[in-house]
Order: C-alpha cells, then sequence, then structure tokens
C-alpha cells in the first residue's frame, strides 16, 4: 500500500514539476516522463503483491472535506484493474517522450504532461478509493484532466468538437453517479463504501440502472459510445492508449463494484447488460469497419471489446440469477481477463497508429500504403496486436474470449433462459470476431501493405527507439499472456473473487484451468509447426535466390497506387450490405458526355448515433431551455438575489 | 498399439487430404463426358512445385512470404482438434472446437494480408470477398456447432461425435439433417466450390480465393494448395463423421468407413459443381445466411426435443 502512495505522490509532482519548469526548454517533458515512469514501476511493485497474494490493503487518513474521508483499498480487484493501468501509463511516457518531440517548438510540453500524470493519478483513486466522495473527486479529475488531453490540437475544429462532446458526456455520467451515491447513501452515517446497506427492491434496480447509465458513458458501450470515437483520435497517441486501454475500464471497474454490491441480482440485469453488450459488440465491430481514419478504427474497436466485456458480465449475471455458479465464474473470469488483453493489444495498436501519424502525419487509411516497408518493426508489432484484436490464437485476446465462449457453451446445456443467453453470446462473439477480423484485415492491409497511395505515405519513417520499445515490450506481453494464460488463473480468480465473491473466484479458476492448459498446448503446437514449415521452405528453395517481379495484374503493365484496392473498396461489399444501418453518404460523378472528364467520387461514414439520436435530442432540450430563458436577465443583482432566495428557502426547509 | 492410433490417423489425414480434390475433379470429369486429370494430379502438382523456384513482386514483404507458411500450419494445427471416425484427436477438450474455428480464422487473415500486400487490385478484390463471406459463415458454422453440442451434451469437437450413434440419428433426424445441410453449405463456400465460387474460373474479375493467391508461386503456392486440401479434409471429416456415426466395434473397421464416407462427401461436391451454375457474388451472402437459418433451426429443434 506505501509503494502505491509512494506512486500517487510521485504522479502529484510530476503533474507539478512540468508546470513548474516551463521556463527551461526539455525540462517538463523529462520530468513527466521520469514521473510518471518511476510511479507505474513504484504501483506495479504494490499491485503485483496484492494480486498473487490476494490480501487486501486499506489505508485511511482523515480529511477535512464532509462527508469525505480518504481512505483507499487495494484488494486484487483493484490490483487487477492498476497493473494495465500501470503498465500502460509507464510505458505511454516514454513513448509519449519520443511521440510529443515532434511538437517542440509549437507545443507548450508541460501542460499536457502534467494532464497526463494527473490522470494516471486520478485513475489510481478511482480504482482505489472507498469512500464516495474520494471516488467523485477522482472521477472528476479524471474527466477534467483527460479532457485537456482531448484538447491537445485545440486548433483543429475536429479536436474542439471532440473535446465539447466529451464534457458533455463526463458532466452527465458524474451527474448520475452522484445520484446513485446519494440513493446508496441515503440513510448510512458516512460516505464510505464500507457503510452503506445493500438496498432492496425497486431502490436497487434504480441504483443499477444510475450505474449503468453513469459508468456506461464512460466505458462507451452503445448507445452511450458518442464521444469515444470523437475524443480518443483527437488525444496524443499515448493518451489515447491509455484512454481506450485503461480509461474506459473505469466504467467496468465502477459496474463490477456496484453489480457486486446489490446482490443478489435480479435476471433483467444481467439480460440488460447482455443485450447492451451485444449490441456493442455487433455495431463496435460494423462501423469500426465503415471507418477511414486509422485511429476512428481502434476506437470502434474498443467499443467492440467493452461490448464483449458487457456481454460476459451479463452472461454472467443471467447464469448466476438462474443457479448455474460454474459458468456465471467463467463468465467473470472472462470479461476480467479481456479487460487486462484489451488494454494490452489497444495500448499497442493506439502506439502504432501514433508511429504512423508521427511518420506520414495523417492517419486518413486512403493516404497511406506501404507503410511496411518504410517501417518494418512498427508495421509487425501493428500486425502483432491486430492478430490479438482479431482474438486469433496464439495471442492474447484469444484467451478471454474463449472463457466466455466456454461459459456460452456450458450454458447451451442448461436450461431454459441461460442457454439462449449463452447462445446469443457465443453468436454475437462470432460474428463480431469474423467483423473486427475484416476491419483489422483492411485498416492493416491498406495503411501498411501494398504501395504508397501519397507522398507522404512514400516519405514515411521509421519511429525512434523511445516510441518502438514500449511497442516491443507490449507486444512480447501480448504473446506471453496469450501462451502463459494459465498462469494467469492464479491472479485472475483472486480478482474474480474479490470482485463478485470469493466462490466464484475459486471456481472460475477451477473450471478455465484444463482448457487453458490445451489453449496453451495447441498455441505453443502452432508455433512449433510454423517453425518446421519454415525451416522446411528453407529447405525447399535450397539457397536459391527468389526471382523479382512486378505484381501480376492480369497482363495491365503500368499499375500505379492508386489503382490498388482502397479502404472504401475493400469494406464496400460489407458496408452495402448493412447500409441501413451505418447510412454512408455517397456521392458518385454522373458520366453524360462521351469523353468523361475528370470526376471524383467521396464516401463519407457517418456518426449515426450522434446525428440521428443526440442530435435532434439536444435541439429538443434547447428548445425546452430556452422557454425559461425569462430566468436569465445577465444581471448580476438577481442572481444574488437567486442563490440568496435559495438559501434561506433551504434555511426554512431544514429549521 | 492404442498409442500408434492417434498418430496413424493423424497422418492418415495429412496424406489423404490432397486426393479430395482429385476425386472433385474425376467426378466433375465424368459429369462432363471427360477421362479428366489423374485423382492424383495435385500430389504431382505438389511434388513440382516444391521444387520450383518461386517469383516475388517488388511490392510485396514478408507478409506475402509468411502468409502461406501461417495459413497452412494453422490447419495443420487444427486438424490435431479434428477427430477422427469419431475416435477422439490429440487436443480433445472443452471448447476445442472455437480453438479450431479461431485457427481457420488465422489462416483466412495470413492469406488476405498476403493478397493485400501484392498491391494488386485483383487479389484486394478477392480479399474484399473473402472476409464479407466469413462474416456469413461463420455463424452458420458456429451455430451449427452449438447445435451439435447440444445434441450429444458435450463441449468437445471429439466428445460431440463420439456422443453420436446410429441412435442418434434415430432420435434426431431433423436436427442432424439440418446440420449436415448447413455444414455442407458452409463447406462449399469456406472451400470456394460451386456456387459459392468456381475454382476453373479464369476471369479473375470473378475469382475469390484463387485471385487472392494469383502471385504465389513456387514452394509458397504448393503450401496453399495443400492447406486448401487440408481445410477440404476438415470440413468433410465433420460432415461425414455426422452423417455415418460409428458402427462396428473395430478401428480398422470404422476408420474405413469414415475414410470411406469423407470420400463420398468429395464426390457429393463433385456433384454439385456439375450440376450447379455459379451463384451471383451479390447472393452468396444469402446462401450463407441460408445455412445460418437450417443451423439455427436445428438448435431450435434440439432445445424444444
Amino acid at each position: 500500500m506505501s509503494l502505491l502512495l509512494l506512486a500517487l505522490a510521485l504522479l502529484l509532482c510530476g503533474a507539478l514539476l512540468p508546470l513548474c519548469l516551463r521556463g527551461r526548454p526539455g525540462a517538463p517533458a523529462r520530468a513527466g516522463t521520469y514521473a510518471a515512469a518511476a510511479a507505474a514501476l513504484a504501483g506495479l511493485s504494490g499491485a503485483l503483491p496484492v494480486l498473487l497474494s490476494g490480501e487486501p490493503a486499506t489505508v485511511s487518513f482523515p480529511w477535512s472535506v464532509p462527508l469525505g474521508s480518504f481512505s483507499l483499498v487495494l484488494d486484487p480487484l483493484a490490483a487487477f484493474f492498476l497493473v494495465p493501468l500501470f503498465l500502460l501509463t509507464g510505458l505511454g511516457a516514454v513513448y509519449g517522450a519520443g511521440y510529443l518531440k515532434a511538437y517542440e517548438g509549437r507545443k507548450d510540453p508541460a501542460l499536457p504532461w502534467a494532464a497526463f500524470n494527473l490522470l494516471t493519478a486520478a485513475m489510481l483513486l478511482v480504482f482505489t478509493a472507498s469512500n464516495a466522495v474520494l471516488f467523485l473527486l477522482g472521477w472528476e479529475l479524471m474527466a477534467a484532466a483527460s479532457f485537456l488531453l482531448v484538447l491537445f490540437e485545440h486548433e483543429k475544429e475536429q479536436a474542439r468538437k471532440a473535446g465539447f462532446i466529451y464534457l458533455a458526456a463526463g458532466g452527465a455520467g458524474a451527474l448520475l453517479l452522484m445520484a446513485m451515491f446519494a440513493l446508496l447513501g441515503a440513510g448510512a452515517p458516512s460516505m464510505d463504501f464500507s457503510s452503506f446497506s445493500p438496498p432492496a427492491g425497486g431502490t436497487a434496480s434504480a441504483v443499477f440502472l444510475l450505474a449503468l447509465a453513469g459508468f456506461g458513458l464512460k466505458a462507451g458501450f452503445i448507445p452511450l459510445h458518442v464521444w469515444l470515437p470523437e475524443a480518443h483520435p483527437a488525444a496524443p497517441s499515448h493518451v489515447s492508449a491509455v484512454m481506450s486501454g485503461v480509461m474506459i475500464k473505469t466504467g467496468v471497474y465502477g459496474l463490477i463494484r456496484v453489480l457486486a454490491f446489490l446482490r443478489p441480482w435480479p435476471e433483467w440485469w444481467g439480460w440488460l447488460l447482455l443485450g447492451l453488450g451485444l449490441v456493442s459488440c455487433l455495431g463496435g465491430a460494423l462501423f469500426a469497419l465503415a471507418q477511414h481514419e486509422l485511429k476512428r478504427v481502434l476506437a470502434y474497436s474498443s467499443i467492440e471489446n467493452v461490448g464483449i466485456i458487457l456481454l460476459a458480465l451479463g452472461l454472467g449475471v443471467v447464469a448466476a440469477a438462474c443457479g448455474a455458479d460454474r459458468l456465471a465464474s467463467l463468465a467473470f473470469a472472462g470479461a476480467l481477463l479481456h479487460v487486462f488483453n484489451h488494454a494490452l493489444f489497444k495500448g499497442l495498436l493506439f502506439m502504432g497508429a501514433g508511429a504512423v501519424l508521427h511518420a506520414a502525419g495523417t492517419g486518413e487509411l486512403e493516404a497511406l500504403g506501404g507503410l511496411s516497408k518504410r517501417m518494418p518493426a512498427a508495421a509487425a508489432l501493428f500486425l502483432a496486436g491486430s492478430a490479438a484484436a482479431c482474438a486469433l490464437p496464439p495471442l492474447n485476446g484469444f484467451a478471454g474470449e474463449f472463457l466466455v465462449y466456454i461459459g456460452a457453451f456450458r450454458a447451451l446445456n442448461a436450461p431454459g433462459p441461460v442457454a439462449i443467453a449463452g447462445a446469443a453470446a457465443g453468436l454475437t462473439l462470432a460474428t463480431a470476431g469474423a467483423l473486427a477480423a475484416a476491419a483489422f484485415a483492411r485498416a492493416y492491409g491498406v495503411a501498411f501493405l501494398g504501395e504508397p497511395r501519397t507522398e507522404r505515405a512514400a516519405g514515411a519513417h521509421a519511429p525512434g527507439g523511445l516510441m518502438a520499445g514500449p511497442m516491443w515490450i507490449l507486444a512480447v506481453l501480448c504473446l506471453g499472456s496469450g501462451l502463459l494464460a494459465p498462469l494467469l488463473l492464479g491472479p485472475l480468480a483472486f480478482a474474480v473473487g474479490s470482485g463478485f465473491g470469493p466462490y466464484y473466484g475459486f471456481l472460475g479458476g477451477l473450471e478455465a484451468m484444463a482448457p487453458f492448459l490445451y489453449v496453451s498446448a495447441g498455441g505453443f503446437a502452432l508455433l512449433g509447426i510454423v517453425a518446421i514449415a519454415a525451416a522446411k521452405r528453407r529447405a525447399f528453395l535450397g539457397g536459391r535466390e527468389p526471382a523479382v517481379a512486378g505484381t501480376w495484374d492480369c497482363g495491365y503493365a503500368a499499375p500505379s497506387a492508386r489503382m490498388q484496392y482502397g479502404a472504401s473498396s475493400f469494406a464496400q461489399p460489407l458496408t452495402d450490405f448493412f447500409q441501413p444501418l451505418l447510412r454512408k453518404i455517397g456521392r458518385y460523378p454522373v458520366i453524360s458526355e462521351y469523353f468523361p472528364a475528370k470526376a471524383s467520387f467521396s464516401l463519407e461514414a457517418q456518426a449515426v448515433f450522434y446525428n440521428s439520436v443526440y442530435m435532434p435530442a439536444a435541439a429538443r432540450l434547447r428548445d425546452l431551455a430556452f422557454r425559461f430563458s425569462w430566468l436569465q436577465h445577465g444581471r448580476l443583482q438577481i442572481y444574488i438575489l437567486y442563490i440568496v432566495v435559495t438559501l434561506i428557502g433551504l434555511l426554512l426547509w431544514k429549521l | 498399439m492404442e498409442i500408434i492410433k492417434p498418430f496413424s490417423q493423424y497422418l492418415a489425414a495429412m496424406l489423404l487430404a490432397p486426393l479430395l480434390p482429385g476425386i472433385i475433379n474425376r467426378v466433375k470429369a465424368f459429369f462432363g463426358g471427360r477421362r479428366g486429370q489423374p485423382a492424383l494430379q495435385l500430389y504431382f502438382d505438389l511434388y513440382k512445385l516444391f521444387r520450383k523456384t518461386p517469383v516475388y513482386s517488388r511490392t510485396a514483404t514478408w507478409v506475402f512470404r509468411a502468409g502461406p507458411v501461417t495459413g497452412v500450419c494453422a490447419l495443420v494445427t487444427a486438424l490435431l482438434v479434428l477427430p477422427f471416425a469419431g475416435r477422439p484427436s490429440f487436443l480433445a477438450f472443452e471448447g476445442d472446437f472455437i480453438f479450431l474455428l479461431y485457427l481457420l480464422g488465422l489462416a483466412r487473415f495470413a492469406t488476405v494480408l498476403a493478397a493485400l500486400d501484392t498491391g494488386s487490385a485483383f487479389e484486394g478484390m478477392g480479399a474484399s470477398r473473402e472476409v464479407q463471406f466469413a462474416v456469413f459463415a461463420e455463424p452458420a458454422f458456429f451455430l451449427g456447432l452449438a447445435a451439435l453440442a447440444r445434441v450429444g451434451g458435450q463441449t468437445s469437437l471429439s466428445g460431440m461425435f463420439a456422443a453420436l450413434t446410429p441412435e442418434t440419428w434415430r432420435v434426431a433426424a431433423p436436427v442432424l439433417a439440418l446440420l449436415t445441410a448447413a455444414f455442407f453449405i458452409v463447406l462449399l463456400a469456406e472451400n470456394s466450390r460451386v456456387p459459392a465460387d468456381d475454382p476453373n474460373t479464369h476471369l479473375e474479375l470473378t475469382m475469390i480465393h484463387e485471385v487472392m493467391v494469383l502471385d504465389h508461386s513456387g514452394p509458397d503456392l504448393a503450401y496453399i494448395l495443400y492447406g486448401a486440401a487440408l481445410k477440404l479434409w476438415l470440413f468433410a471429416a465433420l460432415i461425414a463423421s455426422m452423417v455415418l456415426p460409428r458402427r462396428t466395434g473395430s478401428w480398422a473397421g470404422d476408420s474405413a468407413l469414415f475414410l470411406l464416407a469423407v470420400l463420398g462427401v468429395a464426390v457429393a461436391v463433385g456433384v454439385v459443381e456439375s450440376v450447379l451454375a455459379r451463384l451471383r457474388l451479390t447472393k452468396v451472402p444469402y446462401l450463407l445466411i441460408t445455412a445460418f437459418a437450417f443451423s439455427a433451426l436445428a438448435l431450435i429443434f434440439q432445445v424444444g426435443r
């Protein structure tokens, strides 16, 4: 625990120092990086022992804030979320040191570094706070710090728009959470989590729904996702990695804590979670396929992965409500394992996308191509991340989904509703898996393979060591945690135990052990067979030099890079099929002359929910608000009068 | 003796797989009134290709070279999971068919990326179609396996097929018949056979799988052809074990029967290919959705049974 406090102190120093050292060139970045890296080391060495031993630690300080107490709890569940947090922020800081160099002279480095460390500190508080006031403080700090980072390139209109949407979503979420804590703490002596007594009946459901909406706005599942594809791409890439890898998981974390508190669960909660997970899973993968910007593809893939986590939670809750504890434990374990795995591969992918932005100056897929020759190592690492995101064995994305699948199949042989939930969950995973594979094959193939489509892509260069190093580490972790998944089951069982009850933790670890050992064996077999086949291939070649020629384009001798299959054309069969959902807007040239002149064609992926749900709703809300505009005079005296009247009213009511 | 059995089963699958495309070709030749290639043609082709020097495009990178190796290895690993004649495989564990499904996904991912690596518009076209059909084929295949899992109350592929007996056909014939139909459609689409794709077409614009591998040559092409044969074997073996659950008590008898059934599936593919025209590309998803509907119906029947 003391190591965690040390990490917190280091992070706060890391947030203040860059601002103080503003005058000296290079100093703010150095201070920010070292503080973040040191805090990550301290935090990891604080969290890992808890995860390995399963022994929780607590610390509490007096705090003068009304209803608040500075009490932190580090139990295995918190530690399970802290490990990816510190992994990604530590590596992200190193990466960021390289990434932000490109902005030297154009941007003040102090603010991004201060905000980055503040964001990490805030997430540390969110994961460990055991008092509602402290939790909300961390929550709001997290939103504020990340808001600053989203606005990093505030001269771009896109980033400003993203910032405003993000601010609105964060504010709404926090309001819902305050309402939730008010409901929970209504009869309790203090706002410490331990003093809350579990509500029953309608209140429990109200708390659950408030938590689902409030935390959901952070987790970013559909339909609460509109801010995510705007905000994540706008932030600098190491921040996108942290936001997608860890920050959206604070929503999952909060939801799990509330669920754990509100037992026993009614069955319909599970169905609601399952339904939301299903929609996010399929929708996220489908929208990812239609995006034209690399980081937006990744952002939508994050929505898909949050959907997978939610789907697993929903399956678990339905199963637990129907008394099928074994498969509930498998589903919960799958959900948590996917939280960890997604952090690793999504961090890697965003860093890879950052390397592309850094080298080519754009993430527009249609402007890229051929990067694999210009940045071979980064391209290979991005490929590893993509394969993990498609849940391809032997990488880590497979492990978490595999647990959910086993849970779903156990469910199939159970009676009634559990079987339906299992079939729905498994089917969603299979379909979303195929869609995600299409989306990532498209993103990787168009950006990294083939010939460069523009000068900028042709002039791209490999990222420096500071940026490549963290990506290597994450890729090795992706492979390692895929191949050695059985080793993760111990900590996972502790985390499930502290999140959902020791019974589930024990069962989950037990049930998953045998299949995981086999999958691990299968992964090693695959690698062995690949090694043999590659060696055989070399033997077949027998040292002969392969001949080199142009690509066979069916006899056409002068193919140009523009003739390659691009991002739009690759996805077109699928996006056309799902056009009613995607609502792409295409502008096609009409050919009227015998000798058609220069024409242009454009295809735009729409933010469907933003345009057709949120904008009309916001317009309605604004109209409503204008009806009360007579309250607003713009005169200070009247506002003060309002305040005085309210205070007197409150005083009278309390008397 | 018991130890040798799984090995010899595995070896038999690996060695006999290239026979299936040969059988299909012979059946098609028979329907077309031609003499046709020898049934062992693919073996000769593989032998020839393995000794050739490959030609690589200037555009291609290591992804292009890794594609065929990864693809064939994913299938060789997938065969580790596949039961043989209703007898357990090397790797039989809970949820093993998920592993198999994702290995097939890995093979597809590798092939698609290798195709995109050439920068050819035609290969991109094939890759795009391949991932599109996968989106419809995977749910159908998955749901079919789910229904099969429910039939035997088993969660491993070996368990599912071991639980399958002639008795099962007597009590759950509609379920198994629907599943056979669904798996057969998935087999046709996944292995790029008529009516989803035509392996004999010679117009690149209409190809799917063949166009993705246009640029591969030498040992790489040999790996691709061999991988395709293994994939055909995998699906044919699933269908064969379903239609002809083991009857005799002896290992040799079961195995011989199973091999005959696998060859029978190949003959069926050849017959379909001879009597059916190819579907328009835009209609292929509907074919696969039909397979999905069959699987879903089978699951519903099974749950209601």
